[in-house]
């Protein structure tokens, strides 16, 4: 079971107060884009074994969207962040690669 | 004029671990707009002067408060009788701002849980760490209680106050008193 922090109004309760997202930091292909792109923006999900970025929302508390970094296989939460942003905060990812050197998750590292 | 019922007519539990009733009707305003301005703030404690609860906390006194519910909504409390006039007033206070005051005392029930294993009977229901030394008077807390979302707060020691939607009330009443049944105590706290 993963304990999250929500980091609008700092609880920090088990999962099932949140509710899942889907992947984080999709990069949304439109009208005028590819085809390849579209089906990009529409289809294509990581499945990684490890470090994983997510969206979560706090359903049962404040209502709101934000974002958690963790592993898949050991489900350690690596941190939360806010949904106002396009990439994962620098002492985040800082700490991941302490914790987990060498991982990569689409084009972070 | 027609007869303010609460959804469950009042009713009671007393023959468990703790005393479940259901609250008469408490007049309820959710306020929603940008809780960091001076005037909805104003607006959040018309019913209650002071400052504005900080995240996660509330005050209320009696039937009079008001509780940080996000950093863009508010609950503010007041008797059910007074709900008009109090809001004509936050009306009045937050003149252009943008927000918005809805009374929303008939869309929801609460319930008073009292007794020694009051935390206890709440505890079996929430993802919550109740303890004492965790969890005291002053906080406000919007959870999930078995399958339905919920705001609690201590009222007094040894007393725990629970707001749910009213379509719900029945079946959080009846949770209360499962969870409150002779001789389920865990005796944790």
């Amino acid at each position: 079971m993963l304990i999250l922090t929500c980091p609008v109004c700092g609880v920090t309760a088990e999962e099932t107060e949140f509710h899942g997202g889907g992947e984080a930091h999709l990069k949304r292909h439109g009208p005028g884009s590819s085809d390849e792109n579209f089906e990009e923006y529409l289809f294509m999900r990581e499945n990684p074994r490890g470090v994983h970025f997510e969206r979560w929302r706090h359903v049962y508390g404040c209502g709101k969207w934000f974002h958690a970094a963790r592993c898949t296989t050991t489900l350690e939460v690596f941190g939360t962040y806010p949904a106002q942003t396009y990439e994962p905060p620098k002492d985040l990812l800082a700490k991941i690669s302490k914790k987990r050197p060498g991982w990569a998750w689409r084009d972070l590292a | 004029m027609s007869d303010p019922v609460t959804a469950l007519n009042g009713a009671t539990f007393n023959a468990g671990i703790a005393s479940v009733a259901e609250v008469p009707l408490q007049g309820m305003i959710t306020l929603r707009g940008d809780l960091s301005a001076a005037a909805i703030q104003k607006a959040a404690t018309v019913t209650i002067p002071g400052d504005m609860p900080t995240a996660g906390r509330a005050r209320i006194e009696g039937e009079n408060g008001v509780a940080w519910m996000s950093p863009d909504e508010a609950l503010v409390l007041c008797p059910y009788a007074d709900v008009s006039a109090v809001l004509e007033k936050m009306q009045k206070t937050l003149g252009n701002s943008r927000a918005l005051a809805v009374d929303v005392s008939d869309a929801r029930a609460s319930f008073r849980i009292s007794g020694p294993h009051a935390r206890e009977v709440l505890a079996k229901l929430c993802p919550v760490d109740l303890s004492p030394a965790v969890f005291t008077s002053g906080m406000f807390r919007r959870t999930r209680m078995a399958q339905v979302p919920a705001a609690i707060w201590l009222s007094d020691t040894d007393c725990l106050q629970v707001i749910s939607f009213r379509s719900q009330a029945q079946y959080v009443f009846d949770l209360l008193v499962v969870a409150a049944q002779p001789g389920s105590s865990v005796d944790l706290y």
